[in-house]
């Protein structure tokens, strides 16, 4: 019985859909299990899935952050910017993250100050930071960064893992902690139930929701990063549209958009899914703008099941009700 | 001064700041760049201010609902793309006929947006982020990754864009320029004066009191998403007309550009206020300020992008502090004379 009622939970259908997935993939090819293709798929997505992470946060906080997708490449061309015109890279890299930051704390600023909707700051930014690397990098691309970071970014560092899975394991094991065992997790739930109730309570509203978002903005920053090392060289375009996949992710994961429910375990689930079945579709040669509409429909469906389930509970219930 | 200041309706006050920001804008430019003000200013901004602009209005509709539709450029896209194609393969076809296909079109997918946004109550926000993605595959793979030519359209199609209403000198009105104000005019005095107008603002300003007054709420934001995905296809016949080449990538970059002028000319992004001819000025300011700040030498046109973000952001920061301080001081004002 209470494997049953695991199953009839989001969760439980998120492992099911996992399943089936990885069933079809190894399936249709044999080398979908190997470890080298394992770190692959992870590696083509790192950046996604360590601002998915903190996107968690952020919507359970019952806001949203449509601008990490153009942090992360406003943060890649600072950085190229900054490496071409002489500055040493640790340097660079530490300004990227500033400059992450003081963008995230930016966008908390109009929202918590000003009472603005998230919605609209995030995507006047969208647009803005997008605008700010377009024009530093203009319409090239700059290839300069040294070997070592590079390497970095493209080989393993300890086992088969690279750097950026092993930030990503740490970082993930950091939310965890955050989420479940401490002070700041109970906030983030508690405001993105009852704003309201939450700051009568005593709850500093307006500090969690900076804090939220200047780490969004830091984290993209890094990702922005990782994504430069990855590649090895910066254009203005990078991680154009990312949002998509990284909310997508949250949402799928049983995150409710409306804030205060969801877990991190079904956003594992759902990292997972996400990234086996773009997988999935390119090894059976489907093409990126399909895999983007794929992705678009997942994200509707994820909130359209939740919603037809409660639905059809409230039909049956007032059917129950009239016989 | 202060007399007369409380009898001004909040979106009239936000119009009259709007035109004189424009003429602002145009006496700065003026100084600055030589030979700014001329019939070639005239007619290149009122074009695009015409796709704009048709496209702004329909944004007006769902977000006074207190909703947003961010598929509208892939909308824009598939239209033109599905009419464009179809008029190269049929040179045959009716000009009526292409714009009520366009429309059509368009209707068709705004509906299946609203369709989710009011029956299955998916926050419109999630529905329409997922719909621009899907529609844009739907364009790929409809194309097939082939472009509708300029060579393959049929004439008046072509001769379409320079086709003037009336000209006064070099000053002209285009054909397309005047059908958008039709439209404004049309849509303005319906907001204003027909019920349905007035229940799209009743929703959007309060959905419970709108529901508990015996409102059809989810019929209303679905009729709200329909005309939109419908002007969006209008849209997309006056980008395949202005523009001829269409790629698989057309309009995409529109839905922030819509979302940007509704919001500069003073639609309340929590729904429930603002005007047709509010957002077509919005329209207005910035593609005027585009079009100068790329012919005012100093700036690159890579800066565009990054103003659009500010312009947004300093738009909505302006309504919600000063333009609420107004509305209260109105309210206040109202009340004092009544009693």
């Amino acid at each position: 019985m209470s494997i049953l009622k695991k199953l009839r939970s989001w969760e439980g259908f998120l492992s099911l859909i996992l399943v089936s997935v990885i069933l079809v993939n190894a399936l249709n090819s044999e080398s979908f299990l190997s470890i080298d293709n394992q770190i692959n798929i992870f590696e083509l997505s790192i950046e996604k899935i360590i601002v998915a992470l903190v996107m968690v946060f952020i919507i359970l906080n019952a806001e949203i952050d449509l601008s990490v997708a153009s942090m992360m490449g406003l943060s890649a061309c600072v950085l190229g910017w900054l490496v071409e015109s002489g500055t040493p890279m640790i340097l660079a890299l530490g300004l990227c993250l500033i400059i992450g930051a003081l963008g995230g704390a930016f966008n908390g600023f109009w929202i918590t100050v000003f009472k603005l909707p998230s919605l609209v700051v995030t995507l006047a930014m969208l647009i803005g930071f997008r605008g700010l690397a377009r024009v530093l990098v203009e319409d090239r691309s700059i290839r300069v960064f040294p070997p070592w970071f590079e390497a970095l970014g493209q080989q393993p560092l300890l086992g088969p893992f690279p750097l950026s899975m092993l930030l990503f394991f740490s970082l993930l094991v950091l939310v965890v902690i955050i989420l479940q065992y401490t002070g700041l997790g109970r906030y983030v739930y508690f405001i993105g139930i009852n704003q309201n109730v939450a700051l009568y309570s005593g709850v500093n509203v307006t500090k969690v929701k900076m804090f939220l978002f200047t780490a969004s903005g830091l984290i993209s920053a890094l990702a922005g990063i990782i994504f430069a090392a990855r590649l090895g060289s910066v254009r203005g375009d990078m991680g154009l549209s990312f949002e998509l996949d990284i909310i997508t992710m949250v949402l799928l994961g049983g995150v409710s958009i409306f804030g205060g429910s969801g877990t991190i375990y079904g956003v594992i689930l759902s990292i997972f899914i996400v990234l086996y079945l773009r997988n999935g579709m390119s090894l059976s040669n489907i093409t990126g703008h399909v895999q983007t509409g794929v992705i678009g429909g997942l994200l509707i469906l994820s909130v359209l099941i939740p919603n037809l389930q409660k639905m059809i509970q409230e039909f049956w219930s007032r059917h129950r009700r009239s016989i | 001064m202060n007399g007369l200041l409380h009898k001004l309706r909040p979106e009239r006050l936000r119009e009259l700041v709007l035109l004189l920001l424009i003429f602002v804008v145009l006496l700065f430019f003026s100084t600055v760049i030589e030979y700014y003000l001329n019939a070639r200013l005239f007619n290149r901004v009122s074009t695009s201010v015409a796709i704009m602009g048709v496209l702004a209005i329909g944004q007006t509709l769902v977000v006074l609902t207190r909703n947003i539709d961010l598929s509208v450029g892939s909308m824009v896209g598939f239209t033109a793309y599905f009419v464009g194609q179809q008029l190269s393969q049929n040179n045959e076809i009716t000009p009526l006929v292409a714009i009520f296909m366009a429309i059509g079109v368009g209707a068709l997918m705004g509906g299946f947006n609203g369709f989710l946004v009011a029956f299955c109550r998916i926050p419109a926000i999630i529905v329409t982020l997922g719909t621009m993605a899907l529609y844009r595959t739907l364009l790929v793979e409809y194309s097939d990754a082939q472009t509708v030519l300029t060579v393959n359209l049929p004439q008046w199609l072509l001769d379409l864009p320079r086709f003037n209403v009336l000209s006064y000198e070099r000053l002209h009105l285009r054909l397309m320029v005047a059908g958008m104000l039709v439209v404004v005019i049309l849509f303005q005095l319906s907001l204003r004066y027909t019920s349905f107008g007035r229940k799209l603002y009743a929703v959007g300003s309060n959905p419970e009191a709108a529901r508990n007054s015996g409102f059809p709420n989810r019929k209303i934001i679905f009729t709200a998403f329909v005309m939109c995905g419908a002007l969006a296809g209008l849209t997309g016949f006056m980008y395949l007309a202005r523009f001829g080449n269409i790629t698989v990538v057309a309009g995409s970059g529109l839905e922030l550009k819509s979302v940007a002028a509704v919001v500069v000319g003073g639609v309340n992004i929590f729904g429930g206020s603002g005007s047709i001819f509010g957002a077509v000025l919005g329209a207005v300011i910035i593609d005027l300020l585009e079009n100068s700040l790329i012919r005012w030498l100093q700036i690159s046109e890579f800066w565009r992008d990054a103003m659009l973000g500010i312009l947004i952001l300093a738009s909505v920061a302006t309504d919600s502090v000063i333009m609420k301080r107004f509305r209260d001081y109105r309210l206040k004002k109202l009340a004092q004379m009544n009693s």
